[in-house]
């Protein structure tokens, strides 16, 4: 293939790329290092109250937005260096906090705070994804032909749900009086209520997240199973290897390129977590990174968005994606050198 | 299928284990969606009891007046067995001989629009009435025993005009899959038949922007969306729009962000076709596009279908691009549903909540029961060819 007609079919795509993803990209880049401000200017304001006889008026100097000829605040767009960067991650706090050897005084922070439950979050996910979307496969290997499909279908369930839905759908079971919760309740004999702790809620993200993201995990390595070479089993068999042995030597080490598939889609993916916290409203107790960048963007009370902040935000979010995603680049690219 | 050898055939107890371990998985994948399904079409009072048993027969609901007498349930089961009996069998041949303009396409389409149509007018609008007077004649069968009540999908769809959230998400969804399905198999095409260098860098640099958090990119869009009309008056004058708030802003964002995904999926089943194919009617005298649109598009459809799945799921389950482009007024129906929620008032509006979330992913449940091997080519597709 030519190279013309090369871009004349990947054009349109890298175009889009380019204005949608690359742009927007330096524009976080370039607003995290301004501050856009409304414009003020001192004015003189008569005040008048009414008065017996005569009103008595004052004199009042008081600040007001300057206002161009459409009737908009006129705005100014500042240089701030850091400074967007320290309100975001708050050095002196942290640092305070950590001379005091204080957990909870770093934890006021919001972005440590995002920080850390992000980690955990992606971190404790991540075996059990892998773990429970093994044994379904497994298991299902297992199971009678002809009921597979049936299987295949009610796990592609939790798969496919808008994932605020799902989130949602398990937090309406424990709500108030809920079903679950009654039943919890009955079985521990204790007053439970899981919407209102903190580590209460990080469990039911958690088990949301892998109820959400086991079936990709299933499905991907069920078609893995049926790849496994016969021979090679037939043969550990004669070799006197266990059940167990043969799942430990012959099936996981033949599985591995997509299981490091897989960890690496759910790394990428449980990073961003953001509709957990949107579902099961918890940002009063735990939030997450893009949470934080997404809170930021909505308007406040007096309807302001700290778009330089978010940007900060963003920025730092986006160091901990390139970490993620160094190995598998070098790997790509290692990949490629020896192919061709 | 291969005779299993009796040394890895597989203990009693070990089957067992694996039976029940599916079936609880099974109930656990299931149980959530069940749950708001039965939910939903409870009274309050019910809906949020403590006892299942209440939850599943609704007494308060029933005490209210709202019930399905056993020959309700039968005639409505027996309805929609009809409907689905009709739709496997009768309607790919009614739709073949109706085409409009013998475009395949565009027949389902139609299709899939009138049979949801009648559907919902028989089963909505004619059933009901004459099911009432159906009971009222038939004695003991005709009184209510379960609880039901679709008060709070009247009171969505209607009083709080959930079809304009679900008219723009439709809008969303349908821009989004038809741009980076017509995008996205170009560019697909090209990277799966160049193997150079630069379509090797464009793969790299899709996968990065794969993993973007999608807050990073609104960041940088929203500022210049809210003031587009003030930037664009110096080219477009007194024409130019304000990006911020319309549908078109949401399109844009989600077929950029959809594009890398598209691509990595579109290039993996591309290069499952033969290249003697392209050679073949290259020789015949085609172009390159002309082989790509007569030759490769035809043995295509399957993986653009499961392409434009994933697409259609991406753009209809989102939630974060369309809760920060779009003002509260002009919401699609996943950020307009936080809205109920979020007033949490009373349990009705708790309920009212269930009902909204119901409507959404009903069709995403049909979606699978249509579409369940496309979904699975397309999760298999990226991972075991590498």
């Amino acid at each position: 293939m030519k190279f013309k007609t090369f871009a004349a079919f990947v054009g349109p795509s890298i175009f889009l790329m380019l204005v949608f993803i690359a742009w927007p990209l330096a524009n976080v880049l370039w607003q995290s290092f301004h501050v856009t401000s409304v414009k003020f200017e001192q004015s003189e304001v008569e005040v008048c109250t009414p008065g017996f006889l005569t009103s008595t008026c004052t004199v009042e100097v008081r600040m007001q937005p300057i206002l161009d000829s459409y009737g908009d605040p006129v705005t100014e767009t500042k240089f701030v260096g850091w400074q967007s960067y320290r309100n975001v991650l708050e050095p002196a706090r942290f640092l305070a906090g950590l001379q005091d050897l204080s957990w909870e005084q770093v934890m006021v922070i919001d972005f440590w705070k995002a920080l850390r439950f992000t980690l955990t979050f992606t971190l404790i996910t991540l075996p059990l994804v892998i773990g429970v979307g093994l044994l379904i496969a497994l298991a299902v290997n297992n199971a009678i032909q002809s009921l597979r499909g049936q299987i295949i279908f009610v796990s592609l369930l939790p798969f496919i749900i808008t994932p605020v839905i799902g989130a949602l759908s398990i937090r309406w079971l424990f709500v108030g009086d809920g079903i679950l919760t009654a039943f919890l309740e009955w079985l521990l004999k204790a007053d439970i209520a899981m919407l209102a702790n903190p580590w209460t809620l990080e469990l039911l993200m958690m088990f949301y997240r892998v109820w959400h993201v086991a079936p990709f995990a299933f499905i991907i390595l069920y078609a893995g199973l049926q790849t496994v070479n016969h021979d090679t089993l037939e043969s550990a068999v004669i070799d006197g290897a266990s059940r167990f042995e043969r799942l430990r030597f012959v099936t996981i080490p033949h599985l591995m390129p997509l299981i490091i598939f897989i960890a690496l889609i759910h790394l990428m993916d449980s990073y961003r977590v953001f509709e957990e916290i949107v579902g099961f409203s918890s940002q009063a107790h735990v939030i997450s990174l893009q949470w934080l960048t997404y809170d930021l963007l909505t308007p406040d009370d007096a309807g302001n968005r700290a778009i330089s902040r978010a940007s900060a935000s963003a920025m730092l979010t986006m160091i901990g994606i390139v970490v993620i995603l160094i190995p598998l680049l070098g790997k790509t690219w290692r990949d490629h050198k020896g192919v061709s | 299928m291969r005779a299993v050898p009796r040394a890895m055939r597989q203990s009693p107890q070990l089957r067992a284990i694996s039976a029940i371990f599916l079936v609880s998985w099974c109930v656990i994948a299931a149980f959530p969606i069940f749950w708001i399904a039965v939910m939903s079409f409870k009274s309050p009072i019910d809906a949020f009891a403590s006892n299942p048993l209440h939850v599943i027969f609704g007494p308060a609901t029933r005490a209210a007046g709202q019930g399905l007498s056993i020959l309700d349930i039968i005639v409505g089961l027996g309805v929609l067995w009809g409907f689905i009996h009709f739709a496997m069998r009768d309607l790919p041949r009614y739709a073949r001989q109706w085409a409009p303009f013998g475009n395949l396409l565009l027949y389902w389409l139609a299709a899939a629009l009138v049979f949801a149509v009648i559907f919902i007018a028989v089963f909505f609008g004619l059933l009901p009435p004459l099911l009432r007077i159906a009971n009222g004649l038939s004695g003991p069968i005709g009184s209510p025993i379960i609880g039901f009540t679709v008060e709070h999908y009247q009171s969505i769809w209607i009083d709080s005009s959930f079809y304009r959230n679900f008219i723009n998400s439709m809008m969303v969804t349908a821009g989004v899959v038809v741009i980076s399905l017509t995008v996205g198999t170009l560019a697909g095409y090209g990277i799966a038949r160049s193997g150079s260098h630069l379509a090797f860098w464009l793969l790299i640099i899709a996968l990065i922007f794969r993993a973007l958090p999608h807050a990073v990119l609104v960041a940088g869009y929203l500022p210049v969306f809210i003031n587009s009309a003030e930037l664009l008056r110096p080219i477009l004058g007194d024409l130019s729009p304000t990006f911020y708030g319309k549908p078109v802003a949401v399109i844009a964002v989600m077929v950029a962000i959809n594009q890398p995904f598209t691509i990595w999926m579109l290039r993996s089943f591309f290069q499952n076709i033969p290249r003697d194919l392209d050679e073949a009617a290259r020789v015949d005298g085609c172009t390159h596009f002309q082989a790509f649109r007569w030759v490769i598009m035809p043995v295509m459809w399957p993986g653009v279908i499961t392409a434009g799945l994933f697409s259609f799921l991406l753009a209809y389950n989102d939630f974060l691009v369309a809760s920060l482009l779009l003002d509260a007024q002009n919401q699609t129906m996943v950020p307009a549903i936080a809205g109920f929620f979020n007033r949490e008032t009373t349990t009705t509006d708790q309920v009212r909540a269930v009902a909204a979330a119901v409507s959404i992913t009903a069709p995403l449940f049909l979606l699978i029961m249509v579409f369940q091997r496309q979904i699975v080519s397309g999760l298999t597709a990226g991972a075991v060819k590498g």
